[in-house]
Formats: C-alpha cells, sequence, structure tokens
C-alpha cells in the first residue's frame, strides 16, 4: 500500500496547472486583442518569437535536468510567461531583443531556481528588467497609437523592420511618449494641467488607446476572479492604493501630480493588477500576506512613476516585492484551526 | 609545526581552496572592479603583492607577536603593504590608479589578507608563507581575469580594451575587438553581471569537480558493487 503525504492546501479547488494557465491565456485576450489594434502587428509578432524561443528553452533546460518534456511542455505555464513578457515589449522591438529577453527569463528566472513552482522571482518581469536596463533605448521606443501617428507605419514595414531594423524610416522620427511619459515632461515645464490633458496622448479618461488596453486586461481579470483563478485580494489592494495615493497627491498638488483614472488606465497598470502581480508561484500566499503584497506594489509604482525615470513602474515594482514575499509569508500565517493564539515559531 | 608541502598549498590557492570560488572572500572588490580585464589584472597584481608582503612580514615577525594584540599588528602590517602599493602605482601606473579609485586603498579590508595572515602565515616560516600569498593571490587574480574577460567580451565585445593604462601606449596592440560592430550589452558591465557571471563561475567549477570525482570514484564504487 502506498500512502501519499500531501502539502498544505489540503482543501483546494480541482484546478490542474494546465487548466489554470490555459484560462490565463484567454483572458489575456481582450486585452491583447486592444494592444495589437492600437499599436500593430508587432505585438502579435513579439508573442510568436516568445513562445517559440521559450518552448524552445524550456525543452532544452528540461532536457538538460533530465525532466520529462511533454509534461512540463504542456502544462503551459511557459507559455503564460512568453506571452507576458511579449505584450510588455514595445511593438517595434527588435527579433533578437525579445528572444534575449525571454529565453533569459526561462534559464535565470525559472529554470536555475528548480522549475515552475521554485522560482522566487517573476520569470516574465525578470526578463523585462534585463532588457530595459540592457537596452534602453530600444525598450523604451512606443510608436503613438494608432489615428494619433504621424507618418503611418505600415503593418508590413513593421513586421520587416522586426526582423531587419529596417523600418522605412528612423524609429527615433516615429516614436513619442507614452501618456505616463508625457505628463511627466510636461509637468516639469510647469503647464497647467488642463492643457497637458488636452494633448493628444491623452484619450476619455486614460491615455489614449490605453484605456482600452487597459479595460481589456480588467475584463479579461474579472473574468479570472469569476473562474476562481486568483483571488480578489491583489488585484484589488494593488488597485486600491494605487488610486488612493494617486487621489491625494492629486488633490493636493493637481498641477504635478497625475490624475487617478489616468493612473489607473495607462501603462501596463491592468495587466499588472491581474496577471502579473497575482502570479501563483512568487506572489504572498496567505490572505492578509495578499493584502500587504498588493498595497506594496501599488504604492510602489505610484512612487516610481512619479519620482522615477523610467516609462512605467511595474515590473520593478512586483520584483521588489517578490523578494520581500518570504517575509510577508512569514508574518501574516494564519490562526491554525482550533488553537487560541497564533503558533510559536 | 607540521610541515605542509607545496604541492598542496598551490592546489590550494589555485583550485580547492580557492579565494573567489570556494572562500567567497574579498566579493567586494571581485565583483566591483571586474567589468574590463585589464581593471581586474590591476586589481589582481595589486591584491597578490600584498598577500606575498604581509605574509611574509607577518611570518617573520610571529615568533615576537603575543596572541592577544596579533589582531591590531596583523593590521598594521597589512594596512602598511598596501599604503605602500597604492604610493607606487600611483607614481607608475597613474592613469589605473584613477580608473580603479577607492579599491585599491580598500584592499586594506580584503578578508582573503587577513584571512591568509590569521590562518596561515602565523604559523608558518617565511618561504612557505610567501608561497601561500603568491598562489592564493594569483587564485584570486585569475577568477577576476576570467569574470572580466567574460563581463568584458558580453558587455562590450572587446577584450584588453585600456590596455595602455596598464602597459604603456605601446601595448594598444592588445586591445582585442572580439565581436565587431557589436552594440553592447550594458548588463554585464552592471553589478548584477558581477554577481550572475560570479554564480555561473561557481557553477562551473562545482560541475568540473563532480566529473573529476566521478571519474576518479569509479573504480571503488565498480569494487563495492561487486562485493555487495
Amino acid at each position: 500500500m502506498r500512502l501519499r503525504t500531501l502539502s498544505s492546501p489540503h482543501l483546494h479547488l480541482n484546478h490542474s496547472v494546465g487548466e489554470v494557465m490555459q484560462k490565463l491565456i484567454i483572458a489575456l485576450i481582450p486585452g491583447a486583442c486592444a494592444l495589437v489594434w492600437f499599436f500593430g502587428v508587432g505585438i502579435i509578432i513579439n508573442c510568436v518569437i516568445a513562445i517559440m524561443v521559450a518552448m524552445l528553452t524550456e525543452a532544452v533546460c528540461l532536457l538538460l535536468r533530465q525532466r520529462s518534456i511533454t509534461t512540463s511542455l504542456s502544462d503551459g505555464s511557459v507559455l503564460v510567461t512568453a506571452m507576458l513578457l511579449g505584450l510588455a515589449l514595445p511593438p517595434t522591438s527588435p527579433w533578437w531583443m525579445t528572444a534575449i529577453g525571454t529565453a533569459f527569463a526561462v534559464l535565470f528566472g525559472k529554470h536555475l531556481y528548480g522549475g515552475l513552482g521554485s522560482n522566487p522571482f517573476n520569470p516574465a518581469m525578470l526578463g523585462y528588467v534585463l532588457l530595459l536596463i540592457s537596452f534602453p533605448r530600444e525598450m523604451t521606443a512606443w510608436l503613438p497609437p494608432r489615428e494619433l501617428a504621424s507618418v503611418s507605419l505600415t503593418q508590413f514595414d513593421m513586421a520587416k523592420g522586426i526582423f531587419t531594423g529596417d523600418f522605412g524610416f528612423a524609429l527615433d522620427a516615429i516614436t513619442s511618449a507614452t501618456p505616463l511619459d508625457s505628463y511627466r515632461i510636461q509637468s516639469s515645464l510647469e503647464l497647467p494641467e488642463t492643457e497637458i490633458y488636452q494633448r493628444s496622448e491623452f484619450g476619455r479618461f486614460g491615455g489614449y488607446g490605453w484605456e482600452w488596453v487597459n479595460f481589456g486586461f480588467l475584463f479579461g481579470g474579472l473574468w479570472l476572479i469569476h473562474q476562481r483563478i486568483i483571488g480578489w485580494q491583489i488585484p484589488f489592494s494593488l488597485l486600491g492604493t494605487l488610486a488612493i495615493c494617486s487621489l491625494i497627491a492629486n488633490v493636493v498638488e493637481p498641477k504635478l501630480y497625475l490624475d487617478v483614472l489616468t493612473h489607473l488606465f495607462s501603462g501596463a497598470t491592468m495587466i499588472a493588477a491581474f496577471f502579473i502581480a497575482t502570479d501563483p508561484v512568487t506572489a504572498s500566499t496567505t490572505v492578509k500576506g495578499r493584502l500587504i503584497y498588493g498595497a506594496s506594489i501599488g504604492l510602489l509604482i505610484f512612487i516610481i512613476r512619479t519620482w522615477g525615470g523610467y516609462p512605467d513602474a511595474v515590473a520593478f515594482a512586483v520584483l521588489l516585492l517578490n523578494m520581500a514575499v518570504p517575509m510577508i509569508d512569514h508574518y501574516t500565517q494564519p490562526r491554525v484551526f482550533g488553537s487560541s493564539r497564533e503558533i510559536d515559531e | 609545526m607540521n610541515a605542509v608541502s607545496h604541492k598542496k598549498i598551490i592546489l590550494d590557492g589555485l583550485w580547492q581552496n580557492n579565494p573567489g570560488l570556494i572562500q567567497l572572500l574579498g566579493l567586494c572588490p571581485l565583483l566591483a572592479v571586474s567589468a574590463t580585464v585589464v581593471n581586474a589584472l590591476g586589481l589582481g597584481l595589486a591584491t597578490m603583492t600584498t598577500l606575498v608582503l604581509s605574509n611574509m612580514i607577518i611570518s617573520a615577525i610571529r615568533p615576537v607577536v603575543s596572541d592577544e594584540i596579533r589582531l591590531p599588528v596583523f593590521m598594521i602590517v597589512i594596512a602598511s603593504a598596501v599604503t605602500a602599493i597604492e604610493i607606487l602605482m600611483n607614481a607608475y601606473f597613474h592613469e589605473l590608479y584613477l580608473v580603479l579609485g577607492i579599491f585599491i586603498p580598500l584592499i586594506v579590508t580584503n578578508c582573503v589578507i587577513i584571512g591568509r595572515a590569521e590562518a596561515f602565515a602565523s604559523k608558518n616560516t617565511i618561504g612557505i608563507s610567501a608561497l601561500d600569498g603568491l598562489m592564493m593571490g594569483l587564485g584570486f587574480t585569475l577568477v577576476l581575469l576570467a569574470l572580466g574577460g567574460m563581463r568584458e567580451i558580453l558587455g562590450q565585445g572587446t577584450l584588453m580594451a585600456n590596455a595602455e593604462l596598464m602597459f604603456g601606449p605601446r601595448a594598444e596592440w592588445l586591445t582585442i575587438q572580439v565581436l565587431p560592430e557589436y552594440r553592447g550589452f550594458l548588463l554585464a558591465l552592471l553589478p548584477p553581471g558581477a554577481f550572475i557571471g560570479l554564480g555561473l563561475l561557481i557553477a562551473i567549477k562545482n560541475i568540473i569537480d563532480k566529473q573529476l570525482s566521478s571519474q576518479s570514484t569509479l573504480p571503488v564504487t565498480r569494487e563495492v558493487a561487486t562485493t555487495a
């Protein structure tokens, strides 16, 4: 007779890893479609390159580690990593950059720590940060959303440019500041805020185009909560903290600080709240811990966006909090049922 | 006093007890100054000279230093040696001295040096202590060079860039453009590159050790298997 020992949690939903990852990818689709609509076919190419390189790297790692290739590849976790990274990169990223970032994410972010379930850092964000600090010029080159572009880059030219580096234009001439960048630059010029929001990068309540992208990810994320794939704690506390901080700052000094809705509906806010911060491996595992974890990421996003020099703050905020997860988990262990006090260490 | 064989000292310093890969001592300069081969070589040689000098002096004065005050005495000896080397480098390798900056006076705080003084030189004769200092310093320098080479090729696609800082203007030909028209990989030159690079070097050493030990133990295990 074989007695199986199971580690906690003992009560859980009957989701297999493959099913969770499948639903995560489905939930990414609305936001991804909006990104492709506004920023072009480059996003799709990024994702395809990322997925191919990620599968290949994963297969090589598993071979080296003498693990079963088919079971680990078919669970789709590496697919989610690749998708998240592909969606985070600018649409004009050269192919080799996407490949380096993805290979680093899978090899250094995941397998050096022992594979799925053992990695302390979110692999996709590790790959993103590697690229951001190594190739700052390419990583900050965002195209303006369609309809705002002064020179339109055809989809064919974009695809060609990704592989050859030749877009038909100097890339610097057709890229533009994202809404988050733009507000930082314009407010430092001491323009009145009403004038800044009149600029074409800003839409009805967020960044132009970016508001739809964020809506897409919000929609997908809410569906994930409904499907019980992710808990409500992290997205709720992350968005709540970001909203409260930006509200206070905006009320005190509207000229210097971006308003709440633009914070929530620009850049990577929603994909971070629902898809990146909620990664079950690298996030906190206790209920109280998740609230702290989400809130701290929200606070860091606000701080780095407001006073930092990078286009967005999500990757750094998530990685910093990944580092704090063991401590958060340690101090937020729930009371064991039946015991009157918290258990001693 | 037990005699220590020369072969063991050489093997320890270069491989089995390497200060950079096994003892993990003096990591601060190791990680900070290994962005290029020339910087690595400069700091490695300075550290090696300090180690030989301090080991010899400490070994020479060991009969007259009482146990209670040995650490302050060792520190003064090491600090004097480093100061002398710093002044010499300022005079003869001024450019390199400026590049390495604070890390030359900081050799005083390099744990390898006080570590060898305490663990080896204070218990052994002058000659053998000098050999230990030389081998430990060489081991440290080799790790620095390996890391510097890795980071320089990956980071900027060259090897021995700025060789003239060390060997004078006639040595400019030493600079090799390994990867022509390379666009650079900033991460390798930044601190994370040093940490990742050192981690990989240690991993490579462990793999080699594992291979060696499996080769040497193979006949034994076979013997055990047949007797069992």
